[in-house]
């Protein structure tokens, strides 16, 4: 299977590939839209803001290829922002590909933003990027974050609910790190390659 | 939920894991991702390396050891000691690392949080602070604690100190109580209070873990995020698959594996 990573500049471009090397998958770094379109998994990740990541999308001129992509993506984190209309953070418009807007995280009385930490991640309806991870708990680290919408399989909660991961068709994505979420990450990377995703 | 955090700090010197009075009769503790995955195992929900060797020596940190970390550990991690640059930082946290932490060049130029946080994103930047209470009852920051010799005493109050890094855009706080540090007769409950009370970001405890009950202590009554210790973890005094069923045990949230 050939996966690939969108270096979109963020720093966790690395971890990412390791946590598919240690499911024994070379996930190659890649920014050209060949590689890309040739792909038969689009690891979208993001560390940074939603502006520098749209930017430097922009700049390797990709916007159009992922909005364009007919196999699965998915977005990690400031990866999954993008996916979806607009975001607050430096009023960015995203790729559109999901409705909705990615708003800050309100925080309040002992709700820190950032959110970082493990925290919960609840099922809203079945889906086979999700298998065997309800109730489980997954690293976050984010300030803004995007709304539950229909797209929304695994909500999160930090005084307010938010999507921890979307699936639409070939389009899906987690708030949370699964590079970084132990087990339960590595669960979800699985459920993302195995061909039922595509089913 | 958001769950409370258990972070052991590891001491890193020339890629090995050390022990010891910092710079002083160091004992090898073993290789750092033999650790690192120990921890991993046994439930740690984060880690912290301190790079010894680096800060003092005016070098930065060797990223061969985060790489190999990255490669095999699948809990965040945050790398501490000799970040002074943007560069620096890049090439850290291009290594594998998920956080970086800046104690004493924040404290020399606190534009760096700003540069970081702008480079980044506040959840990549930590700023740690050593505190120690001076005859006069108020808490204030030192810098190059990590060699005993070296260490200066800055006119900064603690507080306003953690108001400050944070307007400038630090995501996290580590406080590391140096009066308690290393006595074990639990965290400073309340520095910690009193530190809570100006921080919106994430706040983690350190300095003075000895016992299951200081956790649980931090947790109930300072409301920290999450508590650091290094020794009472490496010499097996506090296992942590214990210590997290004694803290769920009092309905603190803690990660379950």
């Amino acid at each position: 299977m050939r996966v690939v990573i969108v270096d979109a500049g963020g720093a966790n471009t690395g971890s990412v590939r390791y946590a598919f090397e240690r499911l024994d998958i070379d996930a190659a770094l890649v920014t050209d839209a060949a590689s890309i379109r040739a792909a038969d998994r689009v690891i979208l990740p993001g560390v940074g803001t939603a502006a520098q990541v749209m930017a430097r999308l922009q700049q390797l001129d990709l916007v159009n290829v992922l909005r364009t992509l007919d196999r699965p993506l998915l977005g990690i984190c400031v990866g999954m922002q993008l996916l979806f209309e607009s975001s607050e953070e430096g009023e960015v418009a995203g790729l559109g590909l999901l409705p909705g807007r990615v708003s800050r995280l309100r925080g309040g009385p002992g709700l820190r933003v950032p959110h970082m930490g493990w925290s919960t991640l609840r099922a809203t309806r079945a889906d086979t990027l999700i298998d065997g991870v309800d109730g489980a708990q997954a690293y976050f680290v984010h300030s803004f974050a995007a709304p539950v919408t229909d797209d929304c399989v695994l909500a999160g909660d930090h005084g307010q609910a938010f999507a921890a991961a979307v699936r639409r068709g070939h389009i899906a994505g987690t708030q949370f790190h699964p590079e970084r979420s132990a087990a339960v990450g590595a669960r979800v990377l699985r459920n993302f390659l195995s061909p039922a995703f595509e089913a | 939920m958001l769950s409370r955090r258990i972070i052991p700090c590891l001491d890193v010197r020339e890629g090995r894991v050390v022990k010891g009075v910092r710079f002083r009769d160091h004992v090898d503790m073993g290789d750092i991702v033999d650790l690192a995955l120990r921890y991993r195992d046994e439930g740690a929900d984060e880690l912290v390396f301190y790079d010894i060797s680096a800060s003092p020596q005016g070098r930065s940190v060797d990223r061969g050891w985060v790489e190999r970390v990255s490669r095999l550990i699948d809990i965040p991690f945050c790398v501490a000691g000799g970040i002074r640059d943007v560069d620096t930082a890049r090439a850290v946290l291009h290594a594998g690392a998920d956080k970086i932490s800046i104690n004493t060049p924040a404290l020399e130029r606190p534009a760096l949080i700003s540069e970081l946080a702008e480079a980044f994103g506040v959840q990549c930047v930590v700023v740690g602070i050593d505190s120690i209470r001076e005859v006069d009852g108020e808490w204030r920051v030192r810098s190059y604690t990590g060699d005993p010799d070296h260490t200066r005493e800055l006119p900064i109050r603690t507080l306003d100190w953690i108001a400050e890094a944070v307007r400038l855009g630090a995501g996290e706080i580590v406080l590391n109580c140096m009066d308690n540090d290393g006595v074990r007769t639990g965290y400073d409950i309340a520095q910690l209070q009193a530190a809570r009370a100006v921080c919106p970001v994430p706040l983690i405890a350190s300095g003075g873990a000895g016992a299951s009950v200081h956790f649980a202590a931090a947790f109930i009554e300072a409301d920290v995020d999450g508590a650091l210790a290094a020794s009472v973890f490496h010499s097996g005094r506090i296992a942590i698959p214990a210590l997290k069923r004694e803290l769920a045990d009092q309905a603190i949230d803690i990660r379950r594996q």
